[in-house]
């Protein structure tokens, strides 16, 4: 039995839910790491003190910079078939390329895995995680995204580890072409990783608005996010999004400020360890998951938190 | 250009899901069902390549119990021209719809499918992606924007941190995110049209497929509920509750 572990990345660092899946795969059997891209080495150099690795394998060629779906599919597909696992982080990347390389190699993809029962049965949520599904695997592979914030992250020691090996050779098919990125800038946490989230919803009532909740969210180190009432408004950009739709996101403290909490939102936020709702409506469904809820105008009350925070 | 727009019959998007009582599935019966709110994001886009002339013809396609022409028939009250209706009994996952859509592809060439991204039933964002591997085509996940050109189409998609913008030669694969459009309301007149539109039957086992599932479901439970907390009466008690009880400030 050999698991590999696909690593996600941005060609310069590793991209942190990597850590989550890798611990997530250390309760299957055998982790080999595979890094595609135009240049592994600081890559590998992130990767090679992490704890109950074996191989780290890499392959460095242009075309995997931007990780198009149909040539890292075909890579993995082609130099990979023999193992019994292959394990993705749940981001756009992994949601990209492993169900294509689950329709590759003829196998059910297991997607965005909370749980690993025992080494063919996995949990994972269904209906915005209204409802959790256990399944038993019958396939010869398993393809499996993981939950990030379902798992702790890979440990780190001291020593070197891993193995790095080149492997295989990439023929593209040239079905698709990257163009440019449009990336959010941003000084503040990622929002998937973040100690602290303040989210925002329909109730902040227009985009000039969300500037109160960025200065509460400035001052206590956080993230920002949204809900998808408010990014369907235009008040803020769509990778502010949390919920079923967007990003799932389990923060020491999460910060609901106007949303009024749709199913959809909860199932992004609800696994957060401490959840404060500030709403004006006290009948609002946020706070019947939130620990500390707040009945108040937020126009009052988040000037007022942003004042008394030190 | 011929476009197929693969469109899935699931709970409607408002509805309260529950857990079944002897914990098998959750519980389908007189529950309010729609089409996908993504895939209505996809025949949105589909119609809206034909007003502006570029598509010629707009194919929606279901799978299932007689009821999904239902979701088929709305398809075609929003605009699509015909529809194919491929007649399934057995529960289906993405690898199965995958094929079957495959070889629908192979009979009626279509240039572009535009499909969700997911189906909010259970959320596998699989099937496009598994498709375009089946058919050896390119993929768009996830679409914002899309731009038809000549024998390619410009795709703006919804990435982790942003947009990303790629080209994908045609015929592709494109899965919708949730701000490509706004799709319409089917109006009363079109609804009435849409009764008279064709719907193809097929029978899934003509097309001698292996559509037996790869994941056994063993159990579907409720998940861990979180318990309400309390209510403070104000900013400086919620300030000290942070501080001195959770500890998270």
């Amino acid at each position: 039995m050999k698991t590999l572990v696909v690593v996600d990345h941005n060609n310069n660092k590793l991209e942190k839910s990597t850590l989550n899946t890798i611990k997530a795969a250390s309760q299957l059997e055998n982790v080999d790491l595979l890094v595609l891209s135009d240049s592994c080495k600081d890559i590998c150099n992130e990767l090679i003190n992490i704890k109950n690795i074996n191989n780290i394998f890499i392959n460095e060629n242009d075309a995997f910079k931007n990780q198009l779906a149909e040539d890292s599919a075909n890579f993995i597909a082609e130099n990979f078939k023999n193992y019994t696992n292959i394990l993705f982080s749940n981001t756009s990347n992994g949601k990209n390329i492993a169900p294509r390389l689950a329709g590759l190699l003829d196998t059910m993809i297991i997607p965005d895995v909370i749980e690993i029962v025992d080494k063919q049965t996995f949990k994972r949520p269904i209906y915005a995680g209204n409802a959790i599904a256990t399944c038993k695997s019958k396939n010869k592979i398993n393809i499996i995204t993981i939950r990030a914030t379902a798992f702790e992250e890979a440990e780190i020691g001291n020593e070197n580890v891993g193995k790095i090996q080149e492997i295989g050779n990439l023929t593209s098919n040239n079905l698709s072409k990257y163009l440019n990125s449009e990336l959010t800038k941003s000084e503040r946490p990622e929002l998937t990783s973040a100690d602290i989230v303040v989210s925002g919803g329909r109730g902040l009532g227009s985009a000039e608005n969300f500037q109160l909740l960025e200065k509460l969210a400035d001052k206590l180190g956080a993230a920002m996010g949204a809900s998808r009432a408010a990014v369907d408004a235009g008040y803020v950009p769509n990778d502010w999004q949390v919920g079923q739709t967007g990003k799932i996101v389990a923060p020491n403290l999460y910060i609901a400020v106007g949303i009024s909490g749709a199913i959809q939102h909860l199932a992004g936020m609800k696994d957060s360890k401490v959840i404060i709702g500030i709403n004006k409506d006290e009948e609002a469904p946020i706070f019947s998951i939130s620990d500390y809820g707040l009945a108040e105008d937020l126009f009052k009350a988040v000037p007022e938190m942003e004042s008394k925070i030190n | 250009m011929k476009i197929l727009v693969p469109v899935k019959r699931v709970v409607d998007y408002n509805v309260k899901v529950r857990v079944k009582k002897d914990e098998t599935d959750v519980e389908l019966d007189n529950v309010k069902m729609s089409m996908n709110p993504f895939d209505e994001i996809a025949v949105e886009e589909a119609l809206r390549l034909k007003e502006k002339g570029v598509a010629s013809e707009i194919i929606a396609v279901s799978i299932g119990l007689p009821e999904v022409q239902e979701t088929i028939r709305n398809a075609l009250a929003m605009g699509a021209d015909s529809g194919v209706f491929v007649n399934c009994t057995s529960k289906l996952e993405p690898l199965s719809v995958a094929k079957i859509l495959t070889s629908i592809c192979n009979k009626i060439k279509p240039d572009l499918v535009i499909m969700g991204k997911q189906a909010i039933d259970d959320d596998m964002n699989a099937t496009g992606q598994m498709l375009s591997a089946m058919l050896n085509w390119g993929q768009a996940t996830f679409a914002s924007k899309l731009e038809i050109q000549e024998k390619k189409i410009k795709v703006g998609r919804e990435i982790d941190g942003g947009i990303e913008n790629i080209e994908v030669n045609l015929p592709a694969i494109v899965t919708t995110d949730l701000r490509l459009n706004e799709p319409r309301y089917a109006s009363l007149p079109n609804i009435m049209k849409a009764k008279r539109k064709p719907i193809d039957e097929i029978q899934v086992k003509d097309l001698n497929i292996d559509i037996a599932p790869r994941l056994e479901i063993l159990k579907v439970e409720e998940p861990k509920s979180r318990e309400a907390g309390i209510m403070v009466k104000s900013v400086d008690e919620m300030i000290e509750k942070l501080k001195n009880e959770a500890k998270v400030i």
